[in-house]
């Protein structure tokens, strides 16, 4: 079963390999006819044939119409203005509260760990409605802030970063604190570079969850210049596209492909970042 | 708590407070301000809200509206006679139901086939993983072209077949089973990975063990090494894809609304209808309570479970 056959001959490997394949097609599928489809004009899309390659090249038009209609490169710069922002402030705000609560002694530590396992029980949709109320009272809707401060404290990142820091040995802490260093440079010059696997496998999970969000960028705006990559394609299907599939899967391809060629390049760390810390779902 | 177990494992469990003995004043005021901001966005962004949202559910609060009235649990029990309601929590079940065996299963097939043999390891995970890493809206209308009940590859290969074209998203009788399919190619990599984690953790003497024994084939060491030493690890994946398949949002809004005629209606849109379509925020609130306790429940039963069974000593 699980013993290693790396002498197997290939035929006998055969059968493995080929229902391993018929699956691997069934998740490929919607990426090749994606690309197929965005690479066809409307009449041999309306053709209905099964035909991945087309007969005749729409790429100009496709692509064209969107890039003419659609400000893909917009909705791409929000995407990643929304979740560097994301990012730094949880980095930010997360790694010093990890230090203090994994290195420092101090009166009411155990109560704001327990905050903190709290925060991890709720999922982030329970608070839309009064985050809502509270963004549109403040005349903040349709803004960055709207799209970036609900989520600048990460419960979850504090929750990592505490049980690494945890692990890292408390003669670097003394060490640096006999060489002079306060605790603030501690966190940043010491801590944080000790850290670094533990802040990428966030950071991937981290990016990887809001870039795809649809639930909170729907709540907050409505402008279009505001639209992240998940809405931009909701509205260009709903609005634009219609039945004109060569367009909006020449969308759908240019908004997904950032995210799918970085792990094309780093497969292990963003599989082991996402299955570390996707576990908060 | 899922994080715990998993992270807990992979950090050292070390008691590393000691650092600072010198309980001084000093210490205590860097600590809290080292933890000022956190704490400051803590009860700004989820503390606040959560205590908000509890007070709304019993108001009949409408977004817009002068006031609102304390109404005790009326909002609770407006649900037991809403049809919209009902069915939406119909449809998170009968789709929950659908994907989470069906996801955990194949991706327990697809990592045991990976992890028999050495070729194609890499290449593999990488193909069952990639969705996960995909944008799930892009993706959406790409199955939804896949799906398409007029230009369809699915329907072209049945047509020839000679067999019947359904409107996959557009029939109420194989909505639900469409974005439960879907649902299942989303989340298969994630479980794969996670078990694939898993299997490399057994120890190669127990097979051998077995094989000493008399035991054979691959088909009977699976069902007395495999199944029971993984028994944490799919316990695990069991919650975490509940939990997920509960939080169903993104392939509904894209694809169908919640239609045709409240078919596939999900608990996480009717929060966002109530709420952004029709305004009733308390109404709404009391859904996201339905909604809260659901999720709770899940991780309270996690929690039980793994603490008893997650060590074999």
């Amino acid at each position: 079963m699980a013993e290693p056959n790396a002498t197997r001959s290939l035929t006998a490997d055969l059968p493995r390999l080929a229902l391993l394949g018929l699956a691997a097609f069934i998740a490929l599928a919607p990426y090749l006819w994606m690309i197929s489809v965005s690479m066809k004009p409307q009449s041999e899309v309306f053709a209905a044939s099964l035909d991945l390659i087309p007969n005749e090249l729409a790429l100009i038009e496709n692509y064209g119409k969107v890039l003419e209609r659609v400000p893909v490169g917009t909705y791409i710069l929000n995407g990643l203005i929304v979740c560097f922002g994301i990012l730094v402030f949880q980095i930010l705000f997360a790694v010093p509260a990890a230090y203090a609560l994994a290195k420092l002694n101090f009166p009411g530590r155990d109560i704001v760990f327990g905050f903190v396992m709290l925060g991890l029980l709720v999922p982030y949709q329970t608070t839309a409605l009064p985050l809502y109320i509270g963004f549109a009272t403040t005349g903040l809707l349709d803004t960055y802030t709207a799209l970036i401060a609900p989520f600048v404290c990460s419960v979850f990142a504090i929750f990592l970063f505490r049980q690494f820091f945890r692990a890292l040995p408390d003669d670097l802490i003394n060490a640096a604190r006999i060489d002079g260093m306060g605790e603030f440079s501690i966190v940043w010059r010491v801590i944080l570079p000790n850290a670094w696997p533990a802040a990428t496998a966030f950071a991937i999970f981290s990016v990887v969850a809001h870039w795809n969000d649809l639930f909170w960028p729907l709540v907050v705006v409505q402008k279009g210049d505001l639209y992240t990559p998940a809405m931009g394609i909701l509205a260009f299907r709903s609005v634009e596209a219609g039945e004109d599939y060569g367009a909006l899967m020449a969308a759908a391809l240019l908004v997904t492909a950032p995210l799918v060629i970085a792990f094309l390049f780093a497969q292990r760390r963003f599989i082991e970042g996402i299955t570390m810390t996707g576990l908060k779902g | 708590m899922a994080d715990l177990a998993l992270t807990s494992g992979t950090a050292m469990p070390r008691e590393g407070v000691a650092a600072r003995q010198t309980r001084g004043f000093g210490t205590i005021l860097v600590a809290w301000m080292l933890m000022l901001p956190a704490i400051v966005t803590y009860v700004l962004m989820i503390l606040l809200p959560l205590v908000v949202v509890l007070a709304l559910a019993f108001t009949d609060y409408e977004f817009g509206a002068p006031g609102f009235r304390f109404i005790g649990l009326d909002n609770f029990a407006e649900m037991l006679g809403d049809r919209t309601f009902g069915a939406s929590i119909r449809n998170t079940l009968v789709y929950s139901l659908f994907v989470v065996p069906l996801s955990i299963g194949i991706a327990l097939l697809l990592a045991v086939l990976i992890e028999a043999g050495a070729r194609g390891r890499a290449f593999f995970r990488a193909v069952f993983f990639l969705p996960v890493v995909s944008l799930t809206v892009a993706m959406a209308t790409a199955w939804q072209y896949l799906l398409h009940p007029s230009i369809g590859p699915l329907n072209a290969v049945l047509r020839d077949l000679g067999l019947g074209t359904p409107n996959w998203l557009g029939a109420s009788e194989w909505v639900l089973v469409s974005l439960g399919f879907i649902g299942v190619w989303e989340n298969v990599g994630f479980n794969l990975v996670l078990f694939l984690a898993g299997l490399t953790a057994i120890p190669r003497d127990l097979y051998a063990a077995a094989e000493i024994d008399g035991v054979r084939s691959g088909w009977s060491k699976f069902w007395l090494v495999t199944w029971p030493m993984l028994g944490p690890t799919l316990l695990f994946v069991l919650i975490i894809t509940m939990t997920r398949a509960i939080r169903v949002f993104d392939t509904v809004q894209t694809l169908t609304q919640g239609g045709p005629n409240n078919a596939s209606e999900v608990l996480l849109r009717t929060i966002y209808q109530e709420a952004f379509h029709y305004f009733r925020f308390g109404y709404s609130a009391a859904v996201t309570l339905v909604f809260l306790a659901i999720v709770l429940a899940l991780m309270l039963v996690q929690t039980r479970l793994i603490d008893r069974r997650v060590h074999y000593g």
